[in-house]
């Protein structure tokens, strides 16, 4: 009887050895002669459990993680090809509380599919929203697009349906859709996770937008540190083609879409739309100017659609699934779902994708499980290394863009890292500026020069040097890189330094003043 | 109203001009402005007179948005957009100051001066820095960051380029001159290289400025806010107090410069952002090559001898004119009236061209006066006479913004004209397409971001085959613009050049053989040029210079007739003028058969003007060409000439055939700034003032006519002008002029393309392109527009017959002659200047192929040799050069080029066939006995005597 063993070939899951995994799996069951076929899937997200190994049984898929190369033997002593019981053993996946919990809307697939296998795709649901696009056509696309309420998700939030009319309606003999995959920001893996997962489905996020906008070439601009997906994404790409969902008149339509992947370069300003596309035309990682928009004049000065990845996959659904489905769900005007990352401290990390609205407290405290350590939890960082850190006294507020802007925090990329109590506050905020300085492109004068200073004047400040004095030029400076900057670079430095000021200004050496604007 | 010019003060309102239709209307500050759409919020203020604080943005630049001085706050807008990036939208409320605003720009310039020198009172910039500027706007008090931080005082500075240095330690990144070199200058040789703090000006990838690719335009010093890129005069003078707007004394681009001077000492020359010909653009020529006017060989006082073997001597002005006069006049005496002649310069001012003519025709009694466009564009003149009735280019150079097809052919823009180039160059970034009909491989045909749809290497000596198989494929392929042909132009004549260029001999396929060009090449951009939209050519020597000349100036004239590419902007034919006065000199009446604005001399009733004028009888006969005198002169019949700014022994074809005719003269006259090659041969020279020297005119290559304003007293005394006047007065003609502005006005009495035309209209409009007069009171930027000038257009067969300048088995190699863009013509003054740290001196291209058949390598001496003679120099192997052709440059006497070309000319206009000569290489062990020889005779010739009280 043949079985099938679900491996992931997630890079989290091979990290931690799932290779190795799957390779002793095999060994074991060539060994007692049994007809295994062994499937590699991506990751469901749970990183605490990874390699996470699971079996078809007939009562449905059965988990075993983390599973380490010497535990196979004794899985299979312990029949676990029919779901047997071990000390790995975690029963009917799907009925684990933390997968449970979950509306999984973007990552539906991911980590139950062959990530490659388009017949998977399409058996699990894929290619619906592009079926549904290429009947409805530009017009109704972009009327769905905005119904659904989808907001970018790489950070800025903003609506996903104006970005695509306004590039629909700029004129162009070319246009672009291009597709931010450069994942920059510490505790991020989503974008990661999606790609290696389920590309088809960015795939067809994209094609989805190209029939909107009227768009015939894509790029999907992947961080160089992302081998994995890299290699993931181009074997889609190859496949799609195979396929005709990529290139001339695709599925049988009159449109011409074909992508193109293109690696960075280890920048993380590149990650910022408009020094993307400066990088993505060859030339250095520069932010532009805006005016004018990437919609109006993008790469090559063509209209562009630049959005993140899970836009495009969310996007996708949306076609598939229907507008008022997605904007079913939701907090405030935060609509739909977001795979959240958990990091840092935690003890269960990994993906969690969930209506906006979750507390703060709810995410960390019950569906991250508190701190790996055990130590008190002091401080979450929300949205990547430019995000606030929020003190536990900020956790009732709900996962919702504008409620964090009002606590001077963001969403961003839907990162949360979490400290506990050993953290230094002070040399986290110094890491926010010496991290803007190392990345900064150099072209904005607050970004340039303000974030060396900040270093600066955050070590003096540590060192008792004219406290009072720096700290009123750090405040000041803040305010400089805040509204002076070019870019989200220099513009979101100042939250982590201000919120670790703010929150704790004791790791500074300074008193406790009541909160400030 | 010519003060309001010479002192003008040039505002810059931060971002370019947008042109539109739309008008919008907004509020800064209370204060409502209307301005185009897509202006920026930062120039709408400016054009209110509000500042807003910048150091990013200049008006040359596209805006950049990186120094964030220039916030605003836009009401129902969050944050503190950028004024320079911002475009003004209707009803849009601005604030350009709050205390917000203030907070941040001062938080902005206090980051600045934590990482910049606290120098300011011995900065070369000190008065002149628009960061001490913006320090003191924005209300700077304290940097409270210290100065102890990271930083980048110590960075070394570089001094390599022989003009400017780059001193990174005061470098605030803006970007500006990495701007300027991409957008204006289009070269793309610098950039910022690293990132964050460690975001530094690049030349090229990490060398010095001068082993860069950085072409010294100084657009990037002009764009610097500090003393980062600062001349190096300026860190040696100081800063200028006042500047006089004049016109560069290089090319036919004619750019309009601001003299910078402290008391009479030019501190730099500032390309003028009002020149019409520049926009406030330059080359390392114009711009910065300027220091020959004061270089120790300049001669200061006249000098005579009595044989070319004897040392110069000294002498007061009265004596060398008397003696001039008195020679003269014996030699008239003796051999006849047309014995002597004068040859006038496209170095000197019209006014001052048009004094020597008028001295040879009224004050010489005939019509021996010739120029130097002889050896350039004298077919470009016959040509675009015959066809169109003008013998001038169609266009203004603007016109280039709105070509779609640009051929150039037989020109090396970026070398020649290099500020024309440059927007040349920014049209083809923008998109439009390139033809390129050169046997070398220029370097438009690739540069950064442009690349020629076409190159079409022809062999040289070809242009009329292959413009001929241009317009076969126009006329068989029904790519003739019927419509523009049937209104515009002569049918009959029309019918007769299209049943020539039909036949198939003039096929492509029929040319491939002598053009050495594929035909499916030559059939496509033909179809480009006949279906691209506007198009348009540009063109040099590399056209005029053949014996077959004026056939090919009348074969582009066909093309565009036959296409319609003429009459408008964007289409025309442009003739690329070498010299910065070439038009002007030939629009004054320097040629021997025509009187200024090309009128022929044996035209009684014109004729008759001047002589009421002038108060003489004119002689009715043309007189001779340059090379008729020589010969007569070789003949005994001609024995004095005046050579007014012009050395024709080393610019002139066949060296020894111009020596041994300069030789045979009783009276060889020079009037220059230095011991030219010409002065070798003459018994009086008169010291010659530089452009900088004299109030005049200069016309350039699109008709334009721009002053010359005196910015010095001249070194030697007198103005060129005042020179001629004194000879005229010793020859018993006096003229009266107090001022060149009354030899313009004489110029505009008696020339009805010049009759509106005078000193105070030219500074009252800036310039003005001729035709001026009652039916265009301000000038004629493009010729042609609503009928040709001689009525229908003209077309003209246009038969190719090869040059009699053939390759054989003694002389299997072609050479063809060019410039580059570091020298001017025959050197005198690049030379000069350090721009010989570009280039020391002449090399042969020859490629790889033919070099390797002979044993050469790069560096090595090779003998260059024709029929006419032999020269020797070094050899550069490169295939930028066709196997079977050679290249050199004629910037320097001792490599004495045109030893080696011929004296075979154009049928029509004797203009020397400099294009091509047959040669041999070979390597050599150094110069030829010849060159010895002409050196040791050199040195001889250009001793002068010690002056007789320091002997005694």
């Amino acid at each position: 009887m043949n079985r099938r063993v679900f491996v992931p070939c997630d890079a989290g899951a091979i990290a931690v050895g799932a290779d190795r995994v799957a390779a002793a799996i095999a060994d074991a069951a060539a060994r007692a002669a049994l007809d295994v076929e062994i499937v590699r899937t991506g990751s469901r997200g749970a990183y605490w459990l990874e390699p996470l190994v699971e079996v078809a049984t007939p009562n449905g898929r059965f988990g075993y993680g983390p599973v380490k190369p010497q535990d196979v033997p004794g899985m299979v002593a312990c029949g676990f090809l029919d779901g047997g019981r071990h000390a790995r053993a975690l029963g009917k996946t799907e009925s684990l509380p933390w997968l449970k919990r979950q509306t999984r809307l973007t990552f539906a697939r991911c980590g139950t599919t062959n990530p490659l296998s388009l017949d998977d795709y399409c058996a699990h649901g894929g290619g619906k929203g592009l079926a549904r696009a290429l009947a409805l056509g530009s017009h109704e696309i972009l009327k769905e697009v905005a119904r659904s309420g989808l907001r970018g998700r790489g950070g800025a939030g903003f609506p996903t349906g104006i970005k695509w009319n306004t590039a629909a309606e700029a004129k162009g003999d070319l246009k672009y859709v291009v597709c931010n995959a450069d994942e920059g920001d510490s505790g991020t893996f989503a974008d990661r996770m999606l790609m290696e997962g389920d590309p088809f489905l960015l795939i067809e996020g994209m094609t989805i937008a190209a029939l909107a906008i009227g768009a015939s070439n894509g790029v999907i601009y992947c961080r160089s540190e992302y081998p994995h997906a890299i290699a993931t994404i181009n074997a889609a790409l190859a496949k799609a083609r195979d396929a005709n969902l990529l290139g001339k008149r695709i599925a049988d339509s009159p449109h011409d879409f074909d992508i193109e992947l293109i690696a960075g370069a280890g920048s993380y300003v590149c990650g910022e739309e408009t020094a993307l596309l400066e990088s993505v035309e060859g030339k250095r990682g520069q932010v532009r100017a805006k005016p004018p928009l990437p919609a109006h004049a993008g790469l090559f000065a063509k209209p562009t659609v630049v959005n993140n990845v899970l836009t495009f996959a969310a996007a996708a659904w949306v076609l598939a699934e229907g507008a008022d489905e997605y904007r079913g769900l939701g907090y405030g005007r935060s609509r739909g779902t977001m795979p959240i990352q958990l990091a840092g401290n935690l003890r269960y990390p990994g993906l969690f994708e969930t209506p906006f609205g979750m507390t703060l407290g709810e995410l960390i405290d019950e569906v991250g499980g508190g701190t790996a350590s055990g130590r008190p939890l002091r401080a979450v960082q929300a949205g990547g290394p430019l995000g606030a850190y929020f003190p536990r006294a900020l956790f009732d507020t709900p996962y919702d863009y504008e409620a964090f802007t009002e606590k001077d925090g963001l969403i961003g990329h839907g990162g949360l890292v979490a400290f506990d109590d050993t953290v230094d506050m002070a040399k986290q905020a110094r890491f926010a500026m010496e991290f803007c300085a190392l990345e900064s492109c150099g072209k904005c004068t607050p970004c340039r020069i303000g974030s060396v200073r900040g270093v600066e004047v955050i070590d003096r400040i540590v060192k008792g040097e004219n406290r009072e004095m720096n700290a009123t030029l750090l405040k000041e400076l803040c305010e400089t890189l805040k509204w002076g900057s070019l870019c989200a670079l220099g513009g979101f430095t100042p939250f982590p330094v201000m919120s670790a000021l703010t929150h704790f200004p004791e790791d500074f050496g300074l008193a406790r003043q009541p909160a400030e604007v | 109203m010519a003060m309001a010019l010479v002192c003008d003060i040039e505002v810059d309102l931060g971002t370019p001009r947008r042109r539109s239709e739309q008008q919008v209307t907004l509020t800064i500050d209370g204060r409502r402005v209307t301005v185009p759409a897509g202006t920026s919020i930062l120039r709408a203020a400016g054009e209110l007179g509000t500042q807003i604080p910048k150091l990013c943005s200049t008006d040359s630049l596209e805006a950049f948005g990186s120094c964030r001085l220039c916030l605003v706050e836009i009401e129902g807008r969050p944050g503190t957009p950028a004024s320079c990036h911002t475009p003004v939208a209707e009803g849009m409320i601005v604030r350009t100051q709050t205390d917000r605003l203030a907070r941040l720009r001062r938080g902005v310039m206090e980051l600045y001066i934590s990482d910049h020198p606290l120098d300011c009172l011995t900065c070369a910039a000190n008065g002149d820095c628009e960061l001490q500027d913006m320090a003191g706007a924005v209300g700077l008090r304290d940097v409270r960051y210290g100065y102890t931080g990271e930083n980048h005082l110590s960075d070394r500075k570089d001094e390599s380029n022989p003009y400017f240095t780059y001193d990174p330690a005061k470098c605030i990144v803006c970007s500006r001159c990495v701007r300027a070199c991409d957008e204006v200058q289009g070269t793309l040789a610098l950039t910022i290289a690293g990132r964050g703090f460690g975001s530094r000006v690049n030349a090229s990838a990490g060398e010095t400025f001068l082993d860069s690719e950085c072409v010294s335009c100084g657009a990037c010093v002009q764009a610097c806010p500090t003393a980062t890129l600062i001349e190096k005069s300026v860190i040696e003078i100081g800063q200028p107090e006042r500047s006089v707007v004049t016109t560069c004394a290089y090319c036919g681009v004619g750019c309009s410069f601001k003299a910078e001077l402290r008391g009479d000492t030019v501190v730099r020359m500032v390309p003028h952002k009002d020149g019409k010909a520049n926009h406030g653009h330059s080359c390392v020529k114009g711009r910065f090559a300027w220091g020959y006017a004061t270089h120790r060989e300049r001669i200061l006082k006249p000098m005579i001898r009595e044989k070319i073997e004897d040392p110069w001597r000294e002498v007061s002005w009265d004596e060398a004119i008397g003696r001039v006069a008195s020679d003269f006049k014996r030699i008239q005496a003796q051999y006849g009236p047309r014995a002597i002649g004068g040859i006038t310069s496209s170095r000197c001012t019209d006014e001052e061209t048009f004094l020597v003519q008028k001295l040879v025709r009224a004050g010489f009694g005939n019509n021996n006066v010739d120029t130097c466009a002889r050896v350039c564009h004298s077919p470009t003149g016959y040509g675009l006479k015959t066809t169109f009735g003008t013998s001038a280019g169609t266009q203004d150079f603007d016109s280039v913004e709105h070509a779609d097809v640009i051929v150039v052919m037989g020109a090396n823009p970026t070398d020649g004209h290099p500020v024309f180039a440059s927007r040349m160059k920014k049209r083809l970034r923008e998109g439009a397409k390139l033809i390129v009909i050169d046997p070398r491989r220029i370097d438009l045909v690739r540069t950064p971001h442009v690349e020629a749809a076409y190159h079409l290497p022809l062999r040289p000596g070809t242009n009329v085959a292959m413009l001929t198989a241009l317009a076969h494929v126009i006329v068989t392929e029904g790519l003739v613009n019927e419509e523009f042909v049937r209104s515009r132009c002569d049918l009959a004549a029309f019918e007769e050049w299209a049943a020539f260029v039909r036949e198939p001999k003039n096929s492509p396929e029929a040319m491939a053989d002598v053009t050495g060009v594929p035909a499916e090449a030559i059939r496509g951009a033909a179809r480009l040029y006949a279906t691209g939209g506007n198009a348009a050519f540009y063109y040099g020597l590399g056209i005029t210079e053949h014996s077959q000349g004026s056939t090919a100036v009348i074969a582009l004239a066909n093309l565009a007739m036959a296409t319609g590419n003429i009459g408008r902007p964007g289409v025309g034919i442009n003739p690329l003028r070498g010299q910065n006065n070439v038009q002007g000199s030939c629009d004054m009446g320097s040629f021997p058969h025509e009187l200024s604005g090309y009128r022929h001399i044996s035209d009684a009733a014109t004729r008759a003007l001047f002589e009421t004028d002038w108060g003489v009888g004119l002689d009715v006969e043309p007189g001779l060409r340059i090379s008729n005198m020589l010969d007569a002169s070789i003949a005994g019949r001609f024995k004095g000439l005046y050579v007014q700014g012009e050395d024709i022994a080393q610019s002139d074809p066949d060296t020894q055939h111009v020596i041994d005719g300069l030789k045979a003269m009783e009276c060889v006259v020079v009037q220059d700034l230095f011991l030219c090659e010409t002065a070798h041969y003459a018994h009086v020279f008169l010291p010659g003032s530089t452009f900088l020297e004299k109030d005049g005119t200069f016309i350039n290559a699109e008709r334009r006519i721009q002053r010359v304003r005196k910015v010095m007293e001249p070194r030697n005394g007198f103005a060129d002008w005042e020179i001629t006047l004194a000879i005229a007065k010793a020859m018993g003609y006096p003229m009266r002029y107090d001022h060149p502005s009354q030899i313009m006005d004489e110029i505009a009495r008696l020339t009805p393309t010049f009759s509106g035309v005078s000193f105070d209209r030219i500074d009252e409009l800036g310039s003005i392109q001729w035709p001026c007069n009652e039916k265009a009171p301000e000038g004629t930027p493009v010729m042609h527009m609503n009928g040709f000038v001689r009525g229908l257009g003209n077309f003209v067969v246009t038969e190719y017959i090869p040059t009699d300048e053939r390759t054989g088995p003694r002389f299997p190699l072609l050479l063809t002659t060019g410039r580059i863009l570091s020298q001017y013509n025959v050197g005198a003054q690049t030379r000069r200047t350090q721009n010989v740290v570009w280039h020391e001196e002449d090399r042969l291209e020859i490629h790889p192929h033919d070099a390797e058949q002979r044993g050469i390598q790069t560096g090595d001496w090779v003998r260059l040799q024709s029929r006419a003679g032999a020269t020797s120099l070094r050899a550069l192997v490169t295939d930028r050069v066709a196997p079977g052709v050679v290249y050199t440059t004629f910037h320097h006497p001792t490599t004495q080029a045109n030893v080696v070309t011929t004296d075979y000319a154009d049928w029509a206009t004797s203009c020397p066939e400099y294009k091509v000569t047959a040669v041999q290489v070979a390597p050599s062990n150094g110069p030829t006995d010849w060159q010895r020889q002409y050196q040791a005779e050199s040195a001889a010739t250009q001793r002068i005597a010690a002056p007789l009280a320091a002997a005694e």
